[in-house]
């Protein structure tokens, strides 16, 4: 694909702010991941879900990209991918070895994927669920290190405790089962184990959804401190647009599968050029009673496409607020509107579309 | 403006009896619901946000129970949805009130007729997944009329009738079609429309909504907001929003309590709570959420440290104590803060206030 490369060569150069301008860590191209439909006694196949429809973007060293969308737009399944926690149905996931080699992920069989799976790690959303309740700490955030014979004995221990410490639980508690902790102890749990292999990228998906407002905000200052300290490259899923806004350097729009928008962070809600994201902006409630006035809220009518069965044209065209004939007929290609800054929309030019400013008024 | 009194709880306590100790869910809580009006509570989980709207209509699970308080409510003379289903209370007791009917909820028996006749026709409540609290072997239409059929003498037809109605006023298409439905068949914000429905089939005084819109997106979210605002102009219905959300809490409410470990913090109007807050909780809750346009260049939050402590390990004096900044050794932790006044409908739980 043409677009493929103005792509890349776009985003690299856009980056001189981040601390390895240019430097890809990894590199998706043309992702695709359907679910079969299968009906009747012999589970046949009758449709596919196409949960990740041929989506490409890159991830720069040490930033941090942001998917986000509603749910069952694809953001955990392309997080997924990345990680082989799926096989790929199309597509390359192609990471950044550690001589500066890109390898793609896709095709590599479990026993050749496992030194990446140390490279490459998750941070889960539920903090009750993903962690084993019949396994205490230490197990649980050492098993890494003894799995892939990093460590063993007291150094393990040793390795364990100082990670509990460096996410903020007491390495006394290491013996302690999971029940005991609370749920915020549980993400940091979560994220000392995640960080046990030293991995260069983490997938964080919806790290802080689960969480209560005052804890949220420790973990994700915790996030971003270690982000700092390891220099780590994330891949934060959500839904929370305004946590996004917080952590995440550029941002990653998806709608049914496919990528709405690409954009670094303040120019998206600057500046939004697909109707998607300008609804998206416009729906999340302003903690300011006094701005509920000067609010225009967009309402989006009816529900989200459904991902088997998808509306012909551009799949947001049976909701958006500026639809015109041609939406319906040809599926418009994300294409670069201004520097760095891509949308898929046939008339991203001509809208001018509402985003956030910067003294969180939308104006 | 202020309207009537709907709600008036006066130091309601539902505790927990569990084999390791008692769970002091809610103790010790104090606030008011006024008619017409939207009252948000808002905390964290633990708190007794759920508790405290479940003991209002004494739902609360087993093992827990009310063990002190009162809930009255001032029935507004009332209430005949038998005819074109209009609510007829609001004039008649705006200006006298003095046929108003006052109950105390707290006092009737969990299981008795009386609450039963309350429940669903005065108050009723929608709840955070409507997956779960719908039946999902009764089809929609069946949910629906059960309610209408329980609390009036309409007959099949015409309840029928009333349930495509309102399911077409919460915003389903082909109402007709979908009483024949079941749940799974339909989606998220879809389910928690048919549960708006349901709640308002009799016209209550009170709708309770239990964390609505939590489980479901956020575009999804802006409808189901929008629609519970256009029926409460419609309705007049008072509206109880449960909720951690304090982004939904400034879009939606009137008069605001902030909860903390079973206790009111702080309440007042929704104005003074976001720019005027007193509680060192409230303070620091409003400044550890990231705001759209504001949080992007900061480069960290501002959190409160430490956690919810333990329910069986509650702290002594001051609940917010070991993590509030403004923590005074030798009173917070010996004196639990009463209730300080700070001007009409507004109160404050904390030490800092004494003098004022």
């Amino acid at each position: 694909m043409s677009e493929q490369s103005t792509n890349g060569q776009q985003i690299s150069t856009s980056q001189n702010g981040s601390p390895a301008a240019g430097n890809i860590l990894l590199d998706v191209k043309n992702l695709q991941k359907w679910f079969p439909i299968t009906a009747g006694f012999f589970r046949r196949t009758i449709g596919h879900v196409k949960a990740v429809d041929d989506i490409s973007f890159q991830v720069l060293q040490g930033e941090t990209v942001g998917l986000v969308g509603e749910s069952g737009c694809g953001k955990t399944t392309a997080g997924r991918c990345i990680l082989r926690a799926y096989d790929l149905t199309g597509g390359q996931v192609l990471f950044q070895d550690h001589d500066g080699k890109m390898v793609d992920l896709g095709p590599l069989t479990n026993n050749e994927m496992k030194p990446y799976r140390q490279q490459v790690r998750m941070i889960f959303q539920d903090p009750f669920n993903s962690l084993n309740p019949r396994m205490p700490v230490i197990d649980i955030v050492g098993d890494p290190l003894k799995i892939n014979n990093v460590a063993a004995g007291k150094e393990l221990e040793d390795r364990v405790a100082s990670l509990l410490a460096r996410v903020g639980l007491r390495p006394e508690y290491m013996r302690r089962y999971p029940h005991a902790f609370s749920g915020g102890e549980r993400q940091r749990i979560g994220i000392a184990r995640a960080l046990a292999l030293d991995p260069r990228l983490v997938v964080a998906d919806e790290a802080v959804s689960a969480l209560d407002v005052s804890v949220r905000a420790q973990i994700l200052n915790l996030i971003k401190d270690l982000q700092e300290e390891f220099n780590l490259t994330y891949i934060f899923v959500s839904h929370d647009l305004s946590v996004i806004e917080y952590i995440c350097d550029r941002v990653v729009v998806m709608y049914v599968g496919k990528i709405v928008e690409v954009a670094e962070t303040e120019e998206l809600f600057d500046q939004p050029f697909h109707p998607y994201t300008e609804a998206l902006l416009s729906a999340v409630p302003n903690p300011d009673p006094r701005m509920r006035q000067q609010k225009a809220r967009i309402v989006l009518e009816g529900d989200v496409a459904d991902p088997a069965n998808p509306p012909s044209g551009c799949y947001f065209h049976p909701r958006c607020r500026y639809v015109q004939d041609q939406c319906s007929q040809e599926t418009p290609e994300l294409r670069e509107i201004a520097p760095g800054h891509f949308a898929a929309c046939h008339f991203a030019e001509e809208l001018t579309l509402v985003g956030v400013t910067a003294s969180g008024e939308l104006g | 403006m202020e309207t009537p009194v709907l709600i008036e709880i006066k130091n309601l306590k539902t505790h927990f009896f569990l084999d390791e100790g008692t769970v002091q869910a809610v103790n010790g809580v104090d606030f008011t619901i006024h008619q017409h009006k939207t009252l948000c509570v808002v905390g964290e989980s633990g708190c007794g946000k759920s508790v405290t709207a479940r003991s209002i209509l004494q739902i609360v699970d087993q093992p827990g129970r009310i063990v002190e308080g009162e809930i009255l409510y001032h029935r507004p003379d009332r209430l005949s949805v038998a005819g074109n289903g209009e609510w007829t209370s609001g004039a008649t007791s705006a200006n006298g009130n003095s046929t108003t009917e006052i109950i105390d909820l707290a006092a009737l028996d969990p299981r008795g007729r009386e609450i039963r006749a309350i429940r669903g026709q005065d108050i009723s409540m929608i709840f955070q997944e409507p997956m779960t609290s719908l039946s999902p072997i009764h089809t929609v239409g069946n949910q629906i009329t059960e309610a209408i059929k329980l609390h009036t003498d309409m007959l099949d037809d015409e309840a029928d009738e009333h349930a495509i109605e309102l399911l077409r006023r919460v915003g389903i298409p082909r109402p007709a079609e979908r009483l024949g439905t079941y749940p799974f068949e339909l989606s998220g914000g879809m389910r928690q429309r048919v549960m708006i429905a349901m709640a308002l089939s009799c016209n209550p005084a009170l709708l309770i909504a239990d964390e609505p819109t939590t489980a479901v997106d956020v575009t999804t979210q802006a409808q189901i907001l929008e629609l519970l605002e256009e029926l409460q102009d419609e309705f007049g219905m008072a509206i109880m929003l449960i909720t951690h959300d304090l982004g939904v809490v400034a879009e939606m409410a009137d008069d605001v309590v902030v909860m903390y470990l079973g206790q009111v913090a702080e309440r007042g109007d929704v104005d003074s709570i976001f720019h005027d807050p007193k509680h060192p909780y409230t303070q620091s809750l409003l400044k550890s959420i990231p705001r759209l346009g504001v949080s992007r260049n900061r480069q960290r939050l501002d959190s409160i440290r430490g956690m919810v402590p333990d329910p069986y390990n509650r702290p002594a004096g001051c609940m917010f104590g070991p993590r509030c900044d403004h923590f005074m050794p030798g009173r917070c932790d010996a004196i639990s803060p009463p209730a300080i006044p700070l001007g009409p409908g507004r109160e404050v739980h904390c030490l800092l206030y004494e003098d004022e």
